[in-house]
């Protein structure tokens, strides 16, 4: 054995592996490069906790190597907010997929972006809710056939980018499982960003999105991303929606400063109260 | 431990149970609240939103009582002593997350001012049909803490006793106030910080690389890791092992669910509270809780009056039930009489913990209002017969 | 580490310059994992190493023992290597 080891290797719990995802997921590749983000932008791993809500991307929590959090479905969001609020050292990383963090927790990704908390969210998005069988999502492109739209999806499908800018996200960026290196170095800009940042991730969910809609298996799926994903950063986020089998708009999409949501209870709070105002201790109540 | 003096307020006030339990969740050491606004219970959190900032703290308003009760819960670990504060329809909304605290071992305390139901029924007026909710609201076994306030100085009193007993068994707390008790506006007296008695987080001082979040050393309660200490724990609703890791076999569920419920069924006559008057002589003992026992009291004097050999017993904690209690009376008791604001629930637990030894009856109200003394006392003299 | 891998060929497809390949052996729970065809050919990049959803292959840069960095020597490694796998792995050569 060499003195060299896997660079992801120290961020995980490598006695839990191997981890349950399917041959051909993008996941595990979205880990590499959270990995390598970590790596980069040199983050106290001891600060950072990491809270993913329930699913396939949910899983993430537990096979990390950090102080993390496996939550109730669609409330990764409430509770990093309570995690941050409570001890605003710490780095907080939401870490879940589509249906988990756009449908059942929707409500929570537009007020947290509105609010810009200070949490970095990366979400997979499967197009699909993948852990429970293939049902449509939010997500789901038109016309795609899911578990529970045998004749395909009628619905329009959330243009997730887009969302999120109009709720409030200071950074704003898609990439594919296909960009790695462009994702790793997004996600350590994100760390150096202040307020609500959300990082989409397109990535193949052979077993259920793409055989259902004979879309081949997860190879072919990255192929596809390579083939069609144009990089446009600044791209109006109105422009990003997705379809079945079109072109992939990646990018970073928004990057812009607003006062934070502490920052903003602080100012408030001095200015209303003056001398009367209490900082928040260290809460950590032993 | 002593209270810290800075959440406080010391001295005699004139104060509404929702106020009362505000000052009490700061005298406990809350230094955390998520809530969303809800008739009867909103003043508990309009009062710490003003005080909290003068002590160094936080509460956030959420967009919906799904958030506010995992918010608070992520506090927990960030290190807070939290809560949140509802009423009915969002005490409904709240059940996952009163089952993920159970699960995860997340002190905490969830304070339930009672409103008619059920739906949005009556928002503005009382009752106590969140009782078997409280209990088994939220899906799979587990077991839970709930206490009934009847009187604005409870409501900060054991609102402390509430933050106590969720740290000393990791388990959330239900406050089942009612908007009459939430409402009704008394004498309270807060006493001097060093006169208050908190129980501190079972934090736990081992070396990094020793420590299991689940590991329980013959104690049934184990010990807690914040975030950010450096332990990179895991925490998961999945059923787990002592590494908090998923571990989905009947062996682990067994051993893990049934840690859960005994940890509080064990310790059930330890953590039992409840008021006792003329049980000696009683035939016929009234049972009741919240602001009912009020009006029971009432009755109850009014048939002594009357020589009817009759006694008090109120619950503070509904739970875990009180059977030992109840099991003890009924073996020389006639009967019991339970007077509640729904149409039956304590009384079912009275009357499996009475067995058959002694009757029970019912005094049902469906609520808006609280009961006459005289129909409590009608049933009363029913039962002594 | 071989183990890990169920072949989903992200990491050869992708390879810049095509040093790997599916090998034929089988590892425990069925799946071809990659082997090295082309040794000389990789440059460390560890671009295999960062597709690999199943953390199972990453690529490294050899040091010599030097003060300098040397760019020279580079392998694909593979910690772990089971029977009927010897060909595949070189990081003996470090």
């Amino acid at each position: 054995m060499s003195d060299f080891t896997n660079p992801v290797e120290p961020f995980l719990r490598t006695d839990r592996m191997p981890h349950i995802w399917c041959p051909g997921c993008g996941i595990g590749t979205t880990v590499n490069c959270f990995a390598r983000a970590l790596i980069e932008s040199k983050i106290d791993l001891e600060s950072l906790a990491l809270v993913s809500g329930i699913g396939c991307t949910g899983r993430v929590a537990g096979y990390v190597k950090l102080d993390s959090f496996h939550t109730t479905h669609g409330r990764a969001i409430p509770f990093a907010t309570g995690l941050k609020l409570a001890n605003p050292k710490l780095n907080v990383v939401v870490y879940s997929g589509d249906g988990d963090l756009s449908a059942i927790g929707g409500n929570h990704l537009i007020h947290a972006a509105r609010r810009n908390i200070d949490l970095k969210v990366i979400c997979v998005n499967n197009l699909i809710y993948a852990m429970t069988g293939g049902q449509t999502a939010p997500t789901t492109p038109s016309h795609a056939i899911t578990s529970t739209s045998p004749y395909g999806t009628c619905e329009p499908a959330f243009n997730l980018p887009h969302l999120v800018e109009a709720a409030g996200a200071v950074y704003v960026a898609r990439w594919t499982t296909f960009h790695v290196r462009q994702l790793a170095r997004s996600i350590a800009e994100a760390f150096n960003k202040k307020g609500f940042s959300f990082i989409e991730v397109i990535s193949p969910c052979p077993t259920l999105y793409q055989r259902r809609n004979k879309l081949g298996d997860g190879l072919d799926t990255m192929k596809y991303y390579k083939e069609k994903s144009k990089v446009k950063h600044g791209a109006p986020t109105s422009e990003v929606g997705l379809t079945m089998t079109g072109e992939i708009i990646v990018g970073k999409f928004v990057d812009r400063d607003r006062p934070d949501y502490q920052t903003m209870v602080r100012a408030q709070l001095t200015e209303s109260l003056g001398d009367r105002f209490v900082e928040q201790a260290e809460m950590v109540c032993s | 431990m002593k209270a810290d003096p800075r959440g406080v307020l010391t001295g005699v006030h004139f104060l509404d149970g929702d106020h009362a339990c505000c000052e009490g969740a700061l005298a406990a050491g809350a230094r955390f609240a998520s809530g969303y606004p809800i008739t009867p219970s909103t003043e508990i959190v309009e009062r710490f939103a003003a005080r909290v900032p003068t002590v160094g703290g936080t509460f956030i308003q959420m967009e919906d009582e799904l958030a506010a009760s995992i918010t608070l819960q992520g506090a927990v670990w960030g290190g807070a002593k939290a809560f949140t504060v509802t009423s009915g329809p969002g005490f409904s909304l709240m059940m996952e997350h009163i089952g993920y605290a159970a699960m995860t071992e997340t002190p905490c305390v969830f304070v339930d001012v009672q409103r008619g139901g059920p739906s949005t029924g009556l928002p503005t007026l009382p009752a106590q049909a969140d009782m078997m909710q409280a209990r088994w609201g939220s899906h799979g076994d587990y077991e839970i803490i709930a206490l009934c306030p009847n009187s604005p100085q409870e409501c900060f009193d054991l609102t402390i006793k509430a933050f106590n007993l969720a740290e000393e068994y990791r388990v959330p707390v239900m406050f089942m106030m009612d908007e009459v008790v939430g409402h009704m506006t008394e004498k309270v007296v807060i006493p001097p910080a060093d006169q208050i008695e908190v129980v501190p987080r079972r934090h736990t001082r081992k070396p990094l690389g020793e420590y299991l979040p689940y590991q329980t050393n013959g104690d049934m309660v184990p010990e807690i890791a914040h975030a950010g200490e450096g332990y990179k724990f895991h925490i998961t609703g999945l059923t787990h092992d002592e590494r908090g890791y998923p571990n989905m076999t009947p062996p682990v569920q067994d051993k893990l669910v049934r840690r859960l419920q005994n940890k509080i069924r064990n310790a059930a006559d330890r953590i039992a509270l409840y008021e006792e008057e003329n049980l000696q002589d009683a035939e016929v003992v009234v049972v009741s809780y919240g602001i009912t026992s009020r009006v029971a009291q009432r009755a109850i004097e009014m048939a002594r009056a009357k020589k009817l050999p009759v006694g008090k017993l109120r619950l503070i904690t509904a739970w875990p039930f009180p059977e030992t209690k109840i099991r003890e009376l009924s073996a020389y008791v006639k009967a019991f009489v339970v007077p509640e604001l729904n149409l039956g629930q304590m009384v079912h637990e009275v009357e499996r913990a009475a067995a058959g030894k002694a009757r029970t009856f019912a005094v049902p109200h469906a609520g808006g209002s609280v009961h006459h003394p005289e129909d409590i006392l009608k049933v009363i003299v029913e039962a002594c017969r | 580490m071989v183990e890990r891998c169920k072949a989903c060929g992200f990491c050869v497809e992708f390879c810049p310059t095509k040093v790997l390949a599916l090998s034929s052996a089988f590892n425990s729970k069925g799946y071809h994992p990659p082997h090295v065809v082309n040794p000389e050919k990789c440059s460390g990049c560890d671009l295999c190493g960062m597709y690999c959803p199943d953390f199972a292959i990453y690529g490294y840069k050899l040091e010599t023992g030097q003060a300098h960095v040397a760019t020279a020597a580079s392998a694909v490694h593979r910690a772990q290597r089971g029977p009927g796998n010897q060909s595949t792995g070189v990081e003996d050569e470090g």
